[in-house]
């Protein structure tokens, strides 16, 4: 085998192993979702487990971001954009027109590509969604709050002095940990994380990495990358999209090494992509 | 002359760029240039267009200034040295050389008029021909510089710059000059009348006899009744604009279908150019009566000409500033935050009041100072329907008067240039400009305070 990807076989193998008896978190059943004329997702089934790490990876415009803004319905901010099939979270349909998309979203944090705090304080970026979901009861509790979630994403350290500056300030790796903060902020139950680092540098994506090691023991974390490092160093488990097709499925360093597809394996081997 | 002179320059300078790209192309083929053939054509150009602009700024003003002197000189020295009299000489003297003077003319007259063109025939000529010379040298200077070597392209780029720059200093230096010339009548203004009277008076009635004997002729300048007059107007204004401006942008920027936001904001726009005089009558014609019946119906003694009318009017007015840039502000703040703010769980509304309207923030107290500045400056709807009278009043059901519609009606009139009712209008306009200028400085500081930089 060829692979491009190097794995770090034995811990990848014991990571993999500690989520492998998770539970099923989210059940996507042949998810399409189309962009005015559009098909840009075709009959995708995709597991997701509770508390590990899953990387959808694949070349762009494989439809991996839009599978990642159906978890949380995202998609739904979109003109045009329609989505069929069944996607369940605890076997609860999150396409169910009973159900309140704010309070899904509340539940499915989600990080962006790019960094985007919001034009405030840093201690007011991170309380915002406790302020909207009225979760801290007075001004003691929302600061515990937001140290909390500041301290979970290693950002606390660096700002602890300056909360009062506004968002825009800090750093691009800084911002994007603060963004993390701000979704960790309202407790969800899942994290999607949208190419989280392609804005970053190597040492602020190191950090971010890391952080997503830990948020793994609380949270069930969706990534989109286009790094194949990146997916191997921090997934368990990975899904390759290609054309809009869900081609693969499997445990990181299977996908990786023993990949069962033609697909799967010319694009990690960096044959096309 | 200047037509023939500007034909050539023309013509000069069109064939110059010719010659100049042509040869640097021809050249370019043999040996690698610096500069791209069509800069040394323009480099050609400037050095035609430079000296020959030059030679036309300075030799018409003097050439003219030689002519008339010596066709003065048949007049007694007298008629010279008085500036009125000198000038209606000129133009008797003109009048005769172009045939157009009517009634008999002095022997005197006759000559001067023959000296004047005789000598005005020779120097446009002379300008004529020292302008064709300097232009043909500057081209041959121009064509001679092209070579391999020579940065023309960094030449024309400098005179661009210059050029601009001078551009930029017309506006800048018109302004300098408009505040100066008002400055120098308030201060003529102030010799008149106490600056302390004027700006704390409680009493406007600008009038000044004419004869001295004359009754009811000690004026009263006290600004007090305008600035309430002025403010109160523009406090209704802002209180039917804001609200309703700001709601629209959010509406049109946040919520409406692109098919409603194309026919609605166009819509919108055009009510920033209906005329003022227009809203003025429809002000006066029909929102005022009807305010007044109103009015009565409901027990309250509404005056015909109101504050209100006017200020509802002028609210209406400035709907469209308001909004139209409160929209382009709302607009340009990136969708990321809106995805963020989503992506939390907030709702849309919740989005807008805690994300994008602060982010917009800056933009739109911009957008409010910017209509401030125009309710302040309006004239016409004032004049219509708020009337003359200068009430120190703060009841927006009486007839009250601003800075503008006074400046309007002090200068419209056969009044002494220096009398002192004549000069307050400067010294008004003096206080409306400081006064607008100070909102603009403020709404630049909120402005520098508050805006958030996206990339």
């Amino acid at each position: 085998m060829n692979s491009m990807v190097q794995v770090d076989s034995a811990s990848a193998i014991a990571a993999a192993a500690a989520v492998a008896g998770n539970p099923v978190k989210i059940v996507a059943q042949g998810v399409n979702v189309y962009y005015g004329e559009k098909h840009a997702l075709r009959d995708v089934d995709l597991d997701i487990q509770e508390r590990a790490v899953t990387a959808l990876i694949g070349p762009s415009g494989c439809g991996k971001s839009t599978f990642l803004r159906c978890l949380n319905r995202m998609n739904d901010t979109i003109v045009g954009c329609r989505v069929t099939g069944k996607i369940t979270m605890d076997d609860q349909d999150i396409y169910d027109p009973q159900l309140d998309v704010v309070q899904l979203r509340a539940r499915v944090g989600m990080v962006f590509q790019k960094p985007n705090p919001f034009p405030k304080s840093i201690f007011e970026n991170v309380a915002y969604g406790p302020r909207i979901h009225g979760l801290a009861r007075n001004k003691a509790e929302l600061e515990e709050i937001v140290v909390t979630s500041l301290k979970r994403a290693g950002l606390y350290e660096e700002v602890k002095d300056r909360l009062g500056d506004s968002g825009t300030s800090l750093s691009g790796g800084q911002q994007q940990r603060l963004c993390i903060a701000r979704a960790i902020a309202v407790s969800p139950e899942v994290i999607l994380m949208d190419e989280p680092c392609s804005a970053l540098d190597p040492i602020a994506t190191a950090k971010i990495e890391e952080l997503m090691d830990e948020l793994r023991e609380n949270y069930t974390i969706v990534i989109v990358t286009h790094s194949m490092q990146q997916a191997a160093r921090v997934s368990q488990r990975t899904a390759f999209f290609h054309l809009g097709v869900l081609v693969e499925v499997g445990v990181t360093g299977e996908i990786f090494t023993t990949p069962r597809d033609r697909r799967t394996q010319d694009y990690i081997t960096g044959r096309f992509g | 002359m200047s037509l023939i002179y500007f034909t050539g320059l023309a013509a000069l300078a069109v064939a110059g760029f010719l010659l100049g790209r042509n040869r640097a192309a021809v050249a370019n083929r043999t040996e690698t240039f610096h500069s791209r053939p069509s800069y040394h054509g323009a480099y050609v150009v400037v050095s035609v267009l430079l000296p020959m602009l030059l030679v036309f700024a300075v030799g018409v003003p003097v050439a003219h200034h030689l002519v008339e002197t010596q066709a003065l000189t048949v007049f007694d020295p007298s008629v010279l040295d008085d500036e009125l009299r000198r000038g209606a000489a000129l133009r008797d003297i003109v009048a005769v050389a172009t045939g157009r003077h009517t009634g008999d003319a002095t022997p005197a007259l006759v000559r001067a008029a023959e000296t004047w063109s005789s000598l005005r025939a020779w120097t446009d000529n002379l300008i004529l021909a020292g302008g064709g010379i300097v232009g043909l040298l500057g081209a041959a200077y121009g064509l001679r510089a092209i070579s391999a070597t020579f940065r023309a392209r960094n030449r024309v780029e400098r005179v661009v710059k210059v050029v601009l720059f001078g551009c930029a200093s017309v506006a800048v230096l018109t302004t300098v000059g408009i505040v100066f010339s008002v400055l120098l009548e308030t201060v003529h203004f102030f010799q008149k009348v106490s600056p302390l009277d004027f700006l704390f008076g409680l009493e406007w009635s600008p009038q000044t006899a004419i004869r001295a004997d004359q009754v009811g002729s000690s004026g009263a300048f006290g600004i007090a009744p305008l600035v309430v007059g002025t403010l109160l107007i523009t406090t209704i204004a802002m209180l039917v604009a804001g609200p309703i401006g700001l709601f629209a942008a959010i509406y049109l920027a946040e919520y409406a279908s692109p098919r409603v936001r194309a026919v609605a904001k166009p819509l919108l726009e055009i009510l920033a150019g209906i005329p003022t005089v227009v809203l003025g009558f429809f002000a006066a014609l029909s929102l005022a009566p009807w305010l007044r019946e109103l009015g009565q119906s409901l027990g309250l003694n509404v005056a015909s000409e109101s504050a209100l009318a006017a200020g509802l009017v002028m609210g209406m007015m400035i709907i469209p500033f308001v909004s139209s840039l409160s929209d382009d502000v709302i607009n340009a703040v990136p969708q990321s935050l809106r995805d963020g703010s989503y992506g939390m769980g907030a709702t849309k509304s919740e989005t807008i009041k805690r994300v994008v309207l602060p982010a917009a923030f800056s933009g739109i107290v911009s957008a409010m100072m910017l209509a401030i500045s125009r309710a302040v400056g309006e004239t016409m709807i004032v004049v219509m329907a708020a009337g003359l009278a200068a009430n120190l009043s703060f009841n927006p059901l009486d007839a009250v008067t601003t800075f503008t519609v006074q400046i309007k009606t002090i200068l419209v009139g056969d009044q002494e240039f220096d009398s002192a009712k004549t000069l307050s209008a400067f010294a008004l306009g003096f206080v409306l400009f400081f006064f607008t200028l100070t909102l603009n400085v403020i709404a630049m500081q909120i402005v520098k305070r508050y805006r958030e930089q996206y990339d």
